[in-house]
């Protein structure tokens, strides 16, 4: 190895962000707005980004905001583990570090305009669509129909509220909610979220299709579409694993010869049919 | 570029004159074994040595490093390591070894972490003397090496030849006394220790070409032997320890004393760990022991060839086979009997 050395940004090096927003959506949820310090930040839905809270970790999170939106990006976390936990005590103003945006395989933006969407959200499965649904409304007239449906596990565990009902009332999309384990107050559907798919049958031909849950939802939602005839060309699902660096060295987010962080996290259906460790 | 001949005396003197006032790092014995280690004295050196209980590759990839420190509030900078050594006895299995893994840190995300250590390193690769008891370089087609070192020595037995291949070893060789250009008797017996390493460095026959094993493994996936010898397998991880081609890795942060500063450090991790792909919240998605048995044979034969150009990501060292307890670890058993089973067409 004689070749000079002529690269030499550091893969690993967080850049700084600042806190400006944050809010506890439910017992397990938060909502953060940041801004990064220095320079621009510019996505696509669907990509990630590696966060760090110094002396607790890294963890790589998905973009939950639109790119529409320049100045700010949003997250929404779920405390599950050390840097998650320790996410959520972050303050307004707390620095935290960030890399990327990552992921190649992101939402097809472009492939996806002028067809009819479908949205098929369970849990915190919806903070990534919501980047790419937030995206395709902020640009209506370029994409045709949409129809989101959204399961939830109980009431308290419901978030982005008002953003939902906003989406319930538009004209343009089509949204439907249901609740596994309902309370008296709940007045809408019963239900996992695979008990909407025959309801949206119609919508779902031609159109394409977004999934994203949590791991033992793929593989419910993954039949009802196939008994719907959708073809796996039509498919993407947003698929999450460890991941230690979001850049394809690590190995740990390997789905077969597939890297969920260089590859995805959005991967189309049929191109997983050599990834058996998929779904 | 070049190859010069020089007798074993100078050559005792030329490294010991490398030892005074830069890092050189040798093969030295280590009780029974052998590993490479900080060189005081060339006497220390063994070039005769079968094997290393450990790759070279830690000089890269170090067990655990420092790839950046933090203050809290004030950000992270980078830590690079930039002491830059010379690496002797490099066999050409872990020449090839080195060589792949440069692909995998220089291509795509450029890893300066690994690179800067690798582009300030200056390596004396070394023929093989002495064939370990597993090793099967003669059939990965890693029984010679024809490049990535700065110089290449082979033991002629009065004396050495040097390749030497780069401009760094030219300048490393500049500091040699009785360089002389080699007979064509010379020449002649380094070649016949390669023709003769082909077959001897060959322990464990594999019955397939390496560039077969790819296309095996695409029609092996449920094939029972995963779970046949998986049943013995402790998960301990020894295979991934020992392997020239294993760099998977974890990222950890720690904290100083004063609560306010720390670093973030990476070390070796493997994918026959329990829990290598367990996530957050529980869900482990490599949960079964035949499952991360057979993702190691497929990134070695499948998956890491795909990003290095179709070169198979086992050099043939036979580390694992020594290093793994149940027995289960050898590559070439598993792909001989996948070869036997499923047939090559």
């Amino acid at each position: 190895m004689s070749k000079p050395i002529t690269i030499e940004k550091d893969i690993y090096l967080p850049q700084l962000a600042t806190v400006e927003k944050r809010r506890l959506m439910n017992a397990t949820e938060m909502y953060l707005r940041l801004t990064m310090d220095e320079g621009l930040f510019d996505y696509v839905p669907g990509q990630f980004v590696e966060v760090s809270v110094p002396g607790i970790g890294e963890a790589p999170i998905t973009i939950s905001s639109s790119p529409t939106q320049k100045d700010y990006f949003e997250l929404v976390v779920r405390r599950i583990g050390n840097v998650t936990n320790a996410i959520h005590r972050l303050r307004l103003g707390d620095k935290v570090g960030v890399r990327g945006p990552y992921g190649n395989g992101a939402y097809p933006v472009e492939e996806a305009k002028g067809r009819n969407l479908v949205f098929i959200c369970g849990g915190i499965g919806l903070v990534p669509q919501r980047s790419f649904v937030n995206y395709v409304l902020d640009k209506r007239d370029d994409y045709g129909e949409i129809t989101i449906i959204l399961g939830t596990k109980c009431m308290a565990q419901r978030f982005f509220q008002s953003e939902l009902d906003g989406w319930s009332h538009r004209k343009d999309i089509h949204f439907m909610e249901t609740i596994d384990e309902a309370d008296d107050c709940w007045q809408g559907n019963v239900g996992v979220v695979t008990t909407l798919i025959p309801r949206i049958e119609k919508e779902l031909t031609s159109a394409l299709v977004f999934v994203c849950g949590p791991p033992i939802m793929y593989k419910f939602v993954l039949l009802a579409l196939e008994e719907a005839k959708v073809p796996r060309e039509n498919i993407f699902l947003n698929l999450e694993r460890k991941m230690k660096c979001g850049v394809g060295k690590c190995g740990h987010c390997q789905i077969n010869d597939l890297y969920v962080c260089i590859d995805g996290p959005v991967f189309r259906y049929s191109d997983l049919a050599v990834a058996p460790e998929a779904i | 570029m070049s190859v010069k001949k020089i007798n074993k005396d100078a050559f005792i003197s030329f490294i010991d004159n490398l030892t005074k006032g830069r890092n050189v790092i040798g093969v030295q014995a280590n009780g029974d074994r052998f590993d490479f280690a900080l060189l005081d004295s060339a006497k220390d050196l063994r070039l005769d040595y079968d094997l290393t209980v450990q790759p070279p590759k830690k000089y890269f990839l170090p067990p655990v490093e420092t790839l950046l420190r933090y203050d809290i509030g004030a950000g992270y900078k980078s830590v690079f390591d930039d002491t830059g050594f010379v690496l002797i006895g490099v066999h050409p299995y872990d020449m090839v070894a080195i060589n792949q893994m440069d692909r995998i840190f220089s291509q795509d995300n450029y890893d300066a972490h690994y690179m800067r250590r690798r582009n300030n390193a200056t390596i004396i690769a070394s023929d093989v003397m002495t064939p370990s008891k597993n090793v099967f370089a003669g059939s990965m087609g890693t029984a010679t090496v024809k490049d990535g070192f700065d110089i290449l020595i082979t033991d002629i037995g009065d004396a050495y030849l040097a390749e030497i291949a780069s401009k760094k070893g030219q300048e490393l060789a500049a500091k040699a006394d009785g360089l002389v250009a080699p007979t064509k008797a010379d020449l002649k017996k380094r070649q016949d220790l390669w023709d003769e390493n082909q077959k001897r460095l060959n322990k464990h026959q594999l019955k397939c070409r390496p560039c077969d094993i790819p296309k095996l493994l695409d029609k092996a996936y449920n094939h029972p032997v995963w779970q046949e010898k998986a049943q013995t397998c402790f998960s301990c991880g020894s295979c991934n320890l020992v392997c020239p081609t294993c760099y998977c890795f974890n990222v950890q942060d720690y904290v100083n004393w004063d609560m306010k500063s720390g670093t973030r450090d990476r070390a070796w991790d493997g994918c026959l760990l329990d829990g290598f792909a367990k996530v957050a919240g529980g869900h482990d998605f490599r949960k079964n022991r035949e499952d991360r048995f057979r993702h190691r044979l497929y990134r070695k034969g499948k998956y890491v060839p795909e990003k290095i150009g179709g070169e198979i990501a086992c050099v043939g060292c036979g580390r694992c086979i020594d290093a793994c307890l149940p027995d289960i670890a050898n590559p070439v058993n598993v792909y001989n009997r996948l070869v036997d089973d499923l047939g090559l067409e």
